[in-house]
């Protein structure tokens, strides 16, 4: 009898030590911020350029978290939505037209010329890469650029353009092999095989 | 020295935890599609396996065995396993992120994973062992896992792009080469006797 209030007992302090120090590292390791919109956040363009009627691509991530339509990212394209969808486990769906159509890469440039020095474009920028001051020629910093579109709506004198980037040697890549019956579905050829994807 | 590199090569090849014993083999027919996860659940099991036997060797011997309690192991063992997974969990989450992307999926999984208790408990049946003793068996048994995991996940990629007759596609060819690897592993019986 007196082994079994041992055994009781043994358990019951056991189960509250661990108990104890569960709660206690709950509280005292908590992680702030919620992981999956980070996840989403990576994933997204980062060109900050609002066309999915969010003000930057990390509240966008976070309306994805509260479930949002994935296919509103005109930057991204089709592959960000199929990234999204992959990580998301849901069927990936065509971009959705409302919010611009997916485009060939582009940079702004300014007709240096006719720049007035207005810094409107400066203001209007996401990412910060003009370069300029009030009434001195303004430039964009080309590496930076994301290609959103959104200094050329404010510049009074019409001087911004937006340039395709060409094709480099150093940009260009293969495009990934078209998927045949008995292959996976997402073109690779073995399951670790991907591409464009960081590690 | 030699005892414990005798019970390391024991513990990975000779009596190789999910060939020879069969316990962990959820995992092991579970993860092994891609290279990838397969790594990521060997380096988890490795770490909790170390730990866990470690923990519960220290409940066994220090509270189990001067209370006469030897019956209430297997209840105590997979609470501790339990508690410990869950703890280091919080503390990788919180320290470094990076290890958590790598691990965080699998730690949970692992809870539930026969060879984590199975190391446990075996490590109770021999009654001599030290401390340093169990941490090696449990370090072993996980090298072992995952040495064959990680061979077992490199072959079923090689044989998702092979050409499979088609009732044998999928799990059951999967379930054949891991008998074929079975096989394999028994010839390294009687390299070492304990």
């Amino acid at each position: 009898m007196e082994i079994v209030l041992y055994a009781i007992g043994a358990l019951l302090a056991l189960a509250l030590i661990f108990g104890a120090i569960l709660g206690f590292a709950s509280i005292r390791f908590k992680v702030e911020g919620n992981p999956i919109v980070d996840q989403i956040n990576e994933i997204l363009p980062q060109t900050q350029c609002g066309q999915c009627g969010y003000p930057g691509c990390r509240p966008y991530a976070e309306a994805i978290a509260n479930g949002d339509a994935i296919n509103k990212c005109p930057p991204g394209g089709q592959a960000t939505i199929n990234n999204l969808a992959d990580l998301l486990d849901v069927e990936p769906e065509p971009l959705d037209a409302e919010h611009g159509q997916e485009s060939v890469t582009k940079i702004a440039f300014i007709r240096e010329a006719e720049c007035i020095g207005c810094t409107k474009c400066i203001q209007a920028c996401p990412v910060d890469a003009i370069l300029g001051a009030a009434k001195q020629m303004h430039t964009v910093i080309a590496d930076e650029c994301t290609g959103c579109d959104l200094c050329v709506e404010p510049c009074p004198v019409d001087c911004i353009e937006m340039h395709p980037v060409d094709v480099t040697t150093r940009t260009w890549s293969w495009a990934l092999p078209q998927s045949h019956p008995g292959q996976p579905a997402n073109g690779s050829l073995i399951a670790t095989d991907r591409r464009g994807q960081k590690v | 020295m030699s005892e414990l590199i005798l019970i390391l090569v024991s513990a990975i090849l000779v009596n190789n935890f999910v060939l020879v014993q069969f316990l962990g083999l959820c995992p092991f027919m579970g993860v092994s599609n891609k290279l990838e996860s397969a790594m990521g659940m060997s380096m988890a099991t490795t770490f909790v396996l170390t730990l866990a036997s470690i923990c519960s060797y220290l409940t066994y011997k220090y509270i189990l065995l001067p209370l006469n309690l030897e019956f209430l192991k297997t209840i105590s063992f997979i609470l501790v396993i339990a508690v410990v997974v869950q703890f280091t969990e919080m503390v990788v989450r919180k320290t470094s992120p990076l290890l958590h992307k790598v691990l965080g999926v699998f730690l949970p999984l692992i809870t539930t994973n026969c060879a984590v208790l199975g190391v446990a408990l075996l490590n109770t049946n021999r009654m001599d062992s030290s401390l340093v003793d169990s941490a090696t068996y449990g370090f072993g048994a996980a090298a072992g896992f995952s040495l064959v995991l990680v061979l077992f996940s490199a072959m079923r990629e090689r044989i998702a792009a092979a050409d499979v007759p088609t009732p044998f596609r999928g799990a059951a060819i999967g379930m054949i080469s891991a008998g074929l690897m079975s096989l394999a592993f028994m010839g390294f019986t009687g390299l070492i006797r304990l």
